[in-house]
Protein backbone atom coordinates (compact mmCIF):
# COMPACT_ATOMS: atom_id res chain seq x y z
CA UNK A 1 0.00 0.00 0.00
CA UNK A 2 2.64 2.50 0.94
CA UNK A 3 4.97 2.14 -2.09
CA UNK A 4 5.10 5.19 -3.47
CA UNK A 5 5.73 5.06 -7.27
CA UNK A 6 8.55 7.78 -8.46
CA UNK A 7 5.99 8.62 -10.60
CA UNK A 8 3.52 9.56 -7.66
CA UNK A 9 6.60 11.20 -5.77
CA UNK A 10 6.62 13.66 -8.75
CA UNK A 11 3.44 14.32 -8.64
CA UNK A 12 3.88 15.28 -4.85
CA UNK A 13 6.67 17.45 -5.12
CA UNK A 14 5.53 19.16 -8.06
CA UNK A 15 2.21 19.83 -5.89
CA UNK A 16 4.11 21.22 -2.89
CA UNK A 17 6.44 23.67 -5.35
CA UNK A 18 3.39 24.87 -7.56
CA UNK A 19 1.26 25.55 -4.30
CA UNK A 20 4.77 27.49 -2.12
CA UNK A 21 5.76 29.59 -5.28
CA UNK A 22 2.43 30.53 -6.24
CA UNK A 23 1.40 31.33 -2.47
CA UNK A 24 4.94 33.65 -2.00
CA UNK A 25 4.08 35.08 -5.03
CA UNK A 26 0.85 35.93 -4.68
CA UNK A 27 1.56 37.08 -1.18
CA UNK A 28 2.97 40.11 -1.78
CA UNK A 29 0.06 41.22 -4.18
CA UNK A 30 -2.09 40.22 -1.78
CA UNK A 31 -1.52 42.60 0.97
CA UNK A 32 -1.05 45.37 -1.05
CA UNK A 33 -4.48 45.04 -2.73
CA UNK A 34 -6.05 44.27 0.85
CA UNK A 35 -4.41 47.54 2.20
CA UNK A 36 -5.61 49.22 -1.09
CA UNK A 37 -9.00 47.89 -0.40
CA UNK A 38 -9.05 48.33 3.15
CA UNK A 39 -7.76 51.83 3.23
CA UNK A 40 -8.44 53.98 0.35
CA UNK A 41 -11.31 55.17 -1.42
CA UNK A 42 -11.01 55.24 -5.24
CA UNK A 43 -13.24 55.52 -7.94
CA UNK A 44 -14.03 51.46 -9.48
CA UNK A 45 -13.22 50.02 -6.50
CA UNK A 46 -16.02 48.17 -6.20
CA UNK A 47 -15.39 46.81 -9.83
CA UNK A 48 -11.61 45.91 -8.37
CA UNK A 49 -12.90 44.28 -5.82
CA UNK A 50 -15.54 42.03 -7.26
CA UNK A 51 -12.86 41.20 -10.21
CA UNK A 52 -10.37 39.85 -7.26
CA UNK A 53 -13.18 37.11 -6.30
CA UNK A 54 -13.94 36.31 -9.59
CA UNK A 55 -12.46 33.28 -9.74
CA UNK A 56 -14.13 32.47 -6.69
CA UNK A 57 -17.19 32.12 -8.50
CA UNK A 58 -17.04 31.03 -11.74
CA UNK A 59 -16.55 27.80 -12.60
CA UNK A 60 -12.58 26.77 -13.38
CA UNK A 61 -12.60 25.80 -16.36
CA UNK A 62 -13.47 28.95 -17.43
CA UNK A 63 -10.62 30.89 -15.39
CA UNK A 64 -8.26 28.36 -17.16
CA UNK A 65 -9.53 29.05 -20.73
CA UNK A 66 -9.45 32.36 -20.01
CA UNK A 67 -5.55 32.24 -19.23
CA UNK A 68 -5.26 29.62 -22.35
CA UNK A 69 -6.56 32.21 -24.43
CA UNK A 70 -4.58 35.27 -22.78
CA UNK A 71 -1.40 33.75 -21.73
CA UNK A 72 -1.29 31.11 -23.92
CA UNK A 73 1.73 30.81 -27.04
CA UNK A 74 -0.55 32.12 -29.10
CA UNK A 75 -2.37 34.24 -26.61
CA UNK A 76 -2.13 38.18 -26.62
CA UNK A 77 0.37 39.07 -23.44
CA UNK A 78 1.08 34.96 -23.88
CA UNK A 79 2.99 35.73 -27.46
CA UNK A 80 4.53 38.83 -26.61
CA UNK A 81 5.98 37.27 -23.16
CA UNK A 82 7.32 34.04 -25.27
CA UNK A 83 8.75 36.97 -28.05
CA UNK A 84 10.33 39.20 -25.84
CA UNK A 85 10.89 37.84 -22.74
CA UNK A 86 11.41 33.81 -23.24
CA UNK A 87 8.43 33.96 -20.28
CA UNK A 88 6.10 30.74 -21.04
CA UNK A 89 3.41 29.72 -18.78
CA UNK A 90 1.38 27.33 -21.16
CA UNK A 91 1.95 23.67 -20.40
CA UNK A 92 4.81 24.12 -17.92
CA UNK A 93 4.83 24.19 -14.04
CA UNK A 94 5.19 27.96 -14.33
CA UNK A 95 1.88 27.63 -15.82
CA UNK A 96 0.64 25.60 -13.15
CA UNK A 97 1.54 27.89 -10.21
CA UNK A 98 -0.29 31.03 -11.90
CA UNK A 99 -3.13 28.63 -12.60
CA UNK A 100 -3.41 28.11 -8.66
CA UNK A 101 -2.39 31.63 -7.37
CA UNK A 102 -5.10 33.16 -9.71
CA UNK A 103 -7.58 30.82 -7.90
CA UNK A 104 -6.02 31.27 -4.40
CA UNK A 105 -6.06 34.80 -4.90
CA UNK A 106 -9.47 35.96 -3.79
CA UNK A 107 -9.21 33.41 -0.45
CA UNK A 108 -5.80 34.47 0.29
CA UNK A 109 -6.81 38.84 -0.02
CA UNK A 110 -9.92 38.23 2.61
CA UNK A 111 -8.60 37.59 5.70
CA UNK A 112 -5.73 39.93 4.83
CA UNK A 113 -8.10 42.59 4.35
CA UNK A 114 -10.20 42.11 7.33
CA UNK A 115 -7.22 42.46 9.77
CA UNK A 116 -5.81 45.71 8.39
CA UNK A 117 -9.25 46.45 8.65
CA UNK A 118 -8.89 45.81 12.37
CA UNK A 119 -5.54 47.44 12.96
CA UNK A 120 -6.67 50.28 15.13
CA UNK A 121 -6.02 53.53 12.95
CA UNK A 122 -5.20 55.37 16.26
CA UNK A 123 -1.97 53.59 16.62
CA UNK A 124 -1.01 54.43 13.33
CA UNK A 125 -1.89 57.94 13.87
CA UNK A 126 0.54 58.08 17.06
CA UNK A 127 2.85 56.40 14.97
CA UNK A 128 3.01 59.36 12.81
CA UNK A 129 2.86 62.09 15.51
CA UNK A 130 6.50 59.97 16.60
CA UNK A 131 7.85 61.17 12.63
CA UNK A 132 6.82 57.95 11.00
CA UNK A 133 6.25 58.71 7.29
CA UNK A 134 3.18 56.55 5.66
CA UNK A 135 5.26 53.81 4.53
CA UNK A 136 6.79 53.26 7.52
CA UNK A 137 3.55 53.62 9.54
CA UNK A 138 2.63 50.49 7.13
CA UNK A 139 6.16 48.40 7.76
CA UNK A 140 6.18 49.06 11.36
CA UNK A 141 2.35 49.26 12.79
CA UNK A 142 0.33 48.33 10.21
CA UNK A 143 1.73 45.06 9.24
CA UNK A 144 2.99 43.49 11.95
CA UNK A 145 -0.29 43.91 13.74
CA UNK A 146 -2.32 42.39 10.72
CA UNK A 147 0.78 39.50 10.75
CA UNK A 148 -2.43 36.17 11.74
CA UNK A 149 -4.33 37.51 9.08
CA UNK A 150 -1.63 37.63 6.83
CA UNK A 151 -0.83 34.24 7.56
CA UNK A 152 -4.57 32.83 7.92
CA UNK A 153 -4.90 34.30 4.04
CA UNK A 154 -0.99 32.49 3.36
CA UNK A 155 -2.41 28.96 4.84
CA UNK A 156 -5.52 29.28 3.00
CA UNK A 157 -4.23 30.41 -0.09
CA UNK A 158 -2.08 27.37 0.14
CA UNK A 159 -4.39 24.83 0.85
CA UNK A 160 -6.70 25.92 -2.09
CA UNK A 161 -3.64 26.25 -4.51
CA UNK A 162 -2.55 22.61 -3.71
CA UNK A 163 -6.13 21.55 -3.69
CA UNK A 164 -6.55 23.73 -7.56
CA UNK A 165 -7.51 21.18 -10.52
CA UNK A 166 -9.94 22.70 -12.81
CA UNK A 167 -8.15 25.87 -13.69
CA UNK A 168 -4.70 24.19 -14.18
CA UNK A 169 -5.62 20.76 -15.89
CA UNK A 170 -7.31 23.10 -18.70
CA UNK A 171 -4.48 25.84 -18.62
CA UNK A 172 -1.36 23.76 -18.64
CA UNK A 173 -2.82 20.30 -18.94
CA UNK A 174 -1.77 17.05 -16.86
CA UNK A 175 1.38 16.30 -18.37
CA UNK A 176 3.39 13.78 -15.63
CA UNK A 177 6.85 15.48 -14.81
CA UNK A 178 5.95 18.70 -16.15
CA UNK A 179 2.09 20.09 -14.60
CA UNK A 180 0.86 16.65 -13.37
CA UNK A 181 -0.03 17.40 -9.54
CA UNK A 182 -1.61 15.76 -6.81
CA UNK A 183 -4.99 16.41 -7.79
CA UNK A 184 -4.45 15.42 -11.74
CA UNK A 185 -2.70 12.61 -11.13
CA UNK A 186 -5.41 11.34 -8.77
CA UNK A 187 -7.73 12.34 -11.72
CA UNK A 188 -5.64 10.53 -14.19
CA UNK A 189 -5.17 7.22 -11.76
CA UNK A 190 -8.87 6.49 -10.91
CA UNK A 191 -10.22 6.79 -14.36
CA UNK A 192 -6.78 3.77 -15.21
CA UNK A 193 -8.13 0.36 -14.64
CA UNK A 194 -6.48 -1.02 -11.40
CA UNK A 195 -5.47 2.57 -10.64
CA UNK A 196 -7.39 2.39 -7.85
CA UNK A 197 -4.72 1.71 -4.95
CA UNK A 198 -2.28 4.00 -6.29
CA UNK A 199 -5.16 6.77 -6.13
CA UNK A 200 -5.71 6.42 -2.39
CA UNK A 201 -2.15 6.40 -1.56
CA UNK A 202 -2.51 9.93 -2.94
CA UNK A 203 -5.97 10.45 -1.41
CA UNK A 204 -4.53 9.63 1.86
CA UNK A 205 -1.42 12.10 1.19
CA UNK A 206 -3.21 14.97 0.29
CA UNK A 207 -5.51 14.63 3.54
CA UNK A 208 -1.98 14.48 5.33
CA UNK A 209 -0.53 17.55 3.66
CA UNK A 210 -3.91 19.65 4.73
CA UNK A 211 -3.80 18.67 8.17
CA UNK A 212 -0.51 19.54 8.41
CA UNK A 213 -0.93 22.78 7.07
CA UNK A 214 -4.01 23.71 9.17
CA UNK A 215 -2.44 23.11 12.58
CA UNK A 216 1.06 24.82 11.61
CA UNK A 217 -1.54 27.98 10.79
CA UNK A 218 -3.49 27.70 13.85
CA UNK A 219 -0.24 27.59 15.79
CA UNK A 220 1.17 30.20 14.34
CA UNK A 221 -2.14 32.75 14.66
CA UNK A 222 -2.12 31.94 18.08
CA UNK A 223 1.55 33.00 18.69
CA UNK A 224 1.03 35.73 17.06
CA UNK A 225 -1.87 36.83 18.06
CA UNK A 226 -0.51 36.59 22.08
CA UNK A 227 1.84 38.96 20.44
CA UNK A 228 -0.41 41.40 19.46
CA UNK A 229 -2.06 41.50 22.19
CA UNK A 230 1.16 42.96 24.06
CA UNK A 231 1.37 39.95 26.71
CA UNK B 1 5.75 80.11 19.66
CA UNK B 2 2.56 78.84 18.20
CA UNK B 3 -0.23 80.69 16.26
CA UNK B 4 -3.31 79.56 15.46
CA UNK B 5 -6.27 80.73 13.62
CA UNK B 6 -8.58 77.92 12.41
CA UNK B 7 -12.09 77.47 11.44
CA UNK B 8 -13.29 73.75 10.49
CA UNK B 9 -16.48 72.20 9.94
CA UNK B 10 -17.05 68.88 11.38
CA UNK B 11 -20.57 67.54 10.69
CA UNK B 12 -23.27 69.89 12.21
CA UNK B 13 -20.30 71.01 14.48
CA UNK B 14 -18.02 74.08 13.56
CA UNK B 15 -14.86 74.99 14.95
CA UNK B 16 -13.34 78.17 14.87
CA UNK B 17 -10.74 78.97 16.92
CA UNK B 18 -7.58 82.10 17.28
CA UNK B 19 -4.80 82.35 19.43
CA UNK B 20 -1.34 82.52 20.14
CA UNK B 21 0.60 80.68 23.34
CA UNK B 22 2.87 82.93 24.98
CA UNK B 23 3.52 80.81 28.33
CA UNK B 24 5.30 77.39 28.55
CA UNK B 25 2.14 75.57 28.87
CA UNK B 26 -1.19 76.39 27.10
CA UNK B 27 -4.19 75.06 28.62
CA UNK B 28 -6.85 74.45 26.83
CA UNK B 29 -10.18 74.17 28.82
CA UNK B 30 -13.51 73.41 28.35
CA UNK B 31 -16.47 70.82 28.31
CA UNK B 32 -16.40 67.82 26.25
CA UNK B 33 -17.61 68.20 23.19
CA UNK B 34 -16.19 71.81 23.24
CA UNK B 35 -13.60 71.17 20.28
CA UNK B 36 -10.67 70.53 22.69
CA UNK B 37 -9.75 67.22 20.55
CA UNK B 38 -10.06 68.48 17.02
CA UNK B 39 -8.53 71.71 17.79
CA UNK B 40 -5.36 70.00 19.18
CA UNK B 41 -5.76 67.26 16.59
CA UNK B 42 -4.99 70.35 13.85
CA UNK B 43 -1.63 71.28 15.87
CA UNK B 44 -0.75 67.60 15.37
CA UNK B 45 -1.52 67.58 11.68
CA UNK B 46 -4.03 64.50 11.87
CA UNK B 47 -6.71 66.78 11.17
CA UNK B 48 -6.48 69.78 8.44
CA UNK B 49 -8.45 72.97 8.99
CA UNK B 50 -11.06 74.15 5.97
CA UNK B 51 -9.42 77.64 6.35
CA UNK B 52 -6.62 79.51 8.26
CA UNK B 53 -2.99 79.19 9.33
CA UNK B 54 -1.14 76.93 11.62
CA UNK B 55 2.54 78.33 12.80
CA UNK B 56 4.74 77.20 14.85
CA UNK B 57 8.23 79.45 15.77
CA UNK B 58 7.42 81.06 12.68
CA UNK B 59 7.10 77.80 10.33
CA UNK B 60 3.89 77.80 8.35
CA UNK B 61 2.25 74.15 8.97
CA UNK B 62 -0.56 74.89 7.62
CA UNK B 63 -1.81 77.61 5.14
CA UNK B 64 -5.85 76.55 3.93
CA UNK B 65 -4.88 79.20 1.01
CA UNK B 66 -1.84 78.53 0.33
CA UNK B 67 -2.64 74.64 -0.03
CA UNK B 68 0.36 74.24 2.91
CA UNK B 69 -0.13 71.03 4.91
CA UNK B 70 2.88 70.06 6.76
CA UNK B 71 2.03 66.17 7.12
CA UNK B 72 2.61 65.26 10.87
CA UNK B 73 5.13 63.14 10.73
CA UNK B 74 7.30 66.24 9.71
CA UNK B 75 6.28 68.10 12.05
CA UNK B 76 8.29 67.26 15.46
CA UNK B 77 5.16 67.63 17.73
CA UNK B 78 5.12 65.22 20.60
CA UNK B 79 1.23 64.18 20.94
CA UNK B 80 0.20 62.31 24.76
CA UNK B 81 -3.07 60.52 23.75
CA UNK B 82 -5.76 60.15 26.57
CA UNK B 83 -5.66 56.05 25.79
CA UNK B 84 -1.66 56.33 25.80
CA UNK B 85 -2.02 54.17 22.29
CA UNK B 86 1.36 52.23 23.18
CA UNK B 87 2.20 49.79 20.43
CA UNK B 88 0.77 46.86 21.55
CA UNK B 89 3.22 44.39 19.36
CA UNK B 90 6.77 46.18 21.24
CA UNK B 91 8.08 46.16 24.02
CA UNK B 92 8.00 49.27 26.54
CA UNK B 93 11.57 50.09 25.17
CA UNK B 94 10.82 49.38 21.97
CA UNK B 95 7.98 52.44 22.17
CA UNK B 96 10.56 54.37 23.90
CA UNK B 97 12.47 54.34 21.21
CA UNK B 98 10.13 54.16 18.35
CA UNK B 99 10.47 58.11 17.68
CA UNK B 100 14.23 58.33 17.64
CA UNK B 101 14.28 55.61 15.20
CA UNK B 102 11.98 56.88 12.72
CA UNK B 103 13.52 60.06 13.40
CA UNK B 104 16.51 58.91 12.16
CA UNK B 105 18.29 60.34 15.21
CA UNK B 106 21.37 59.13 16.91
CA UNK B 107 20.93 57.58 20.38
CA UNK B 108 21.20 59.80 23.50
CA UNK B 109 21.89 57.95 26.17
CA UNK B 110 22.14 60.37 28.36
CA UNK B 111 18.52 61.88 27.53
CA UNK B 112 17.24 58.59 28.13
CA UNK B 113 18.14 57.81 31.15
CA UNK B 114 17.36 61.73 32.44
CA UNK B 115 13.58 60.59 31.11
CA UNK B 116 13.38 57.24 31.78
CA UNK B 117 14.70 58.33 35.72
CA UNK B 118 12.00 61.26 35.68
CA UNK B 119 9.34 59.27 34.90
CA UNK B 120 10.60 56.34 37.10
CA UNK B 121 10.28 53.88 33.94
CA UNK B 122 13.28 52.31 34.08
CA UNK B 123 12.09 48.82 35.55
CA UNK B 124 9.39 48.61 32.93
CA UNK B 125 11.96 48.58 30.01
CA UNK B 126 11.41 44.60 29.43
CA UNK B 127 7.48 44.40 29.86
CA UNK B 128 4.75 44.55 27.48
CA UNK B 129 2.23 46.94 27.13
CA UNK B 130 -0.50 44.25 27.58
CA UNK B 131 1.15 44.27 31.24
CA UNK B 132 1.32 47.69 32.72
CA UNK B 133 -1.22 49.16 34.29
CA UNK B 134 -3.21 52.72 32.98
CA UNK B 135 -0.62 54.73 35.24
CA UNK B 136 2.40 53.37 33.88
CA UNK B 137 1.15 53.35 30.53
CA UNK B 138 0.20 56.76 30.48
CA UNK B 139 4.58 57.49 31.74
CA UNK B 140 5.53 55.36 29.16
CA UNK B 141 3.53 57.23 26.68
CA UNK B 142 4.68 60.57 27.92
CA UNK B 143 8.34 59.34 28.19
CA UNK B 144 7.69 58.43 24.08
CA UNK B 145 6.58 61.29 22.81
CA UNK B 146 9.29 63.31 24.89
CA UNK B 147 12.38 61.14 23.50
CA UNK B 148 11.06 61.95 19.95
CA UNK B 149 12.41 65.24 20.79
CA UNK B 150 9.46 67.04 19.45
CA UNK B 151 9.44 70.99 19.69
CA UNK B 152 6.20 71.23 21.50
CA UNK B 153 4.50 68.84 23.24
CA UNK B 154 0.68 67.99 23.37
CA UNK B 155 -1.46 66.34 26.03
CA UNK B 156 -4.75 65.41 25.78
CA UNK B 157 -6.36 64.53 29.28
CA UNK B 158 -3.68 62.56 29.66
CA UNK B 159 -5.35 61.82 32.88
CA UNK B 160 -8.54 61.12 31.66
CA UNK B 161 -8.84 57.58 31.53
CA UNK B 162 -7.08 57.24 35.02
CA UNK B 163 -9.24 57.19 38.55
CA UNK B 164 -8.34 59.32 41.20
CA UNK B 165 -5.61 57.28 42.86
CA UNK B 166 -3.41 57.19 39.41
CA UNK B 167 -3.97 61.16 38.97
CA UNK B 168 -2.44 61.58 42.23
CA UNK B 169 0.72 59.64 41.33
CA UNK B 170 0.89 61.04 37.22
CA UNK B 171 -0.04 64.92 38.43
CA UNK B 172 4.12 64.89 39.69
CA UNK B 173 5.74 63.75 36.50
CA UNK B 174 3.92 66.51 34.87
CA UNK B 175 5.00 69.08 37.05
CA UNK B 176 8.11 67.84 36.62
CA UNK B 177 8.26 68.11 32.83
CA UNK B 178 6.59 71.21 32.68
CA UNK B 179 9.69 72.29 34.96
CA UNK B 180 11.46 70.87 32.03
CA UNK B 181 11.18 73.79 30.07
CA UNK B 182 9.56 72.16 26.64
CA UNK B 183 6.22 74.23 25.29
CA UNK B 184 3.10 72.45 25.79
CA UNK B 185 -0.39 72.36 24.69
CA UNK B 186 -2.47 70.71 27.98
CA UNK B 187 -5.97 69.94 27.39
CA UNK B 188 -8.36 68.99 30.01
CA UNK B 189 -12.08 69.71 31.78
CA UNK B 190 -10.67 69.97 34.61
CA UNK B 191 -9.98 73.48 36.02
CA UNK B 192 -7.61 72.24 39.28
CA UNK B 193 -5.50 70.08 37.47
CA UNK B 194 -5.02 73.18 35.00
CA UNK B 195 -4.52 75.58 37.95
CA UNK B 196 -1.24 73.42 38.56
CA UNK B 197 0.09 73.01 35.70
CA UNK B 198 -0.90 75.74 32.95
CA UNK B 199 0.95 78.85 32.70
CA UNK B 200 -1.95 80.06 30.28
CA UNK B 201 -5.64 79.55 29.37
CA UNK B 202 -7.42 79.05 26.54
CA UNK B 203 -11.09 78.17 27.09
CA UNK B 204 -13.73 76.49 24.81
CA UNK B 205 -17.17 77.05 24.71
CA UNK B 206 -18.86 75.12 21.65
CA UNK B 207 -16.31 75.09 18.76
CA UNK B 208 -15.21 78.82 19.95
CA UNK B 209 -13.01 80.79 22.01
CA UNK B 210 -14.79 82.23 24.86
CA UNK B 211 -12.13 83.63 27.03
CA UNK B 212 -8.19 83.82 26.98
CA UNK B 213 -5.40 84.84 29.70
CA UNK B 214 -3.92 83.56 32.48
CA UNK B 215 -4.97 81.27 35.33
CA UNK B 216 -7.08 83.62 36.89
CA UNK B 217 -9.52 83.11 34.03
CA UNK B 218 -11.07 79.53 35.22
CA UNK B 219 -12.52 81.35 38.28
Amino acid sequence: MFDITPTEWTAILLSLRVAVIATLVATPFGIALAWLLARRDFWGKSMLDALVHLPLVLPPVVTGYLLLLTLGRRGLVGAWLADHLGIVFAFRWTGAALACGVMAFPLLVRPIRLSIEAVDRRLEQAASTLGAAPWRVFATVTLPLALPGILAGMVLGFAKAIGEFGATITFVSNIPGETQTISSAIYALISTPAGDAAAMRLVLISIAIAFAALIGAEWFARRATARLHGN
Amino acid sequence: MLRLDVRKQLGEFSLEAAFQSEGRVTGLFGASGAGKTSLVNMIAGLLTPDRGTISLDGEMLDDAAARVHVPPHRRRIGYVFQDARLFPHLDVSQNLDYGRRMNGLAADVAQHKRITDLLDIGPLLDRRPGKLSGGERQRVALGRALLSKPRLLLMDEPLGSLDEGRKVEILPYLIRLRDEGIPMVYVSHDAAELRQLATQIVMLKDGRVTSFGGVKVLS
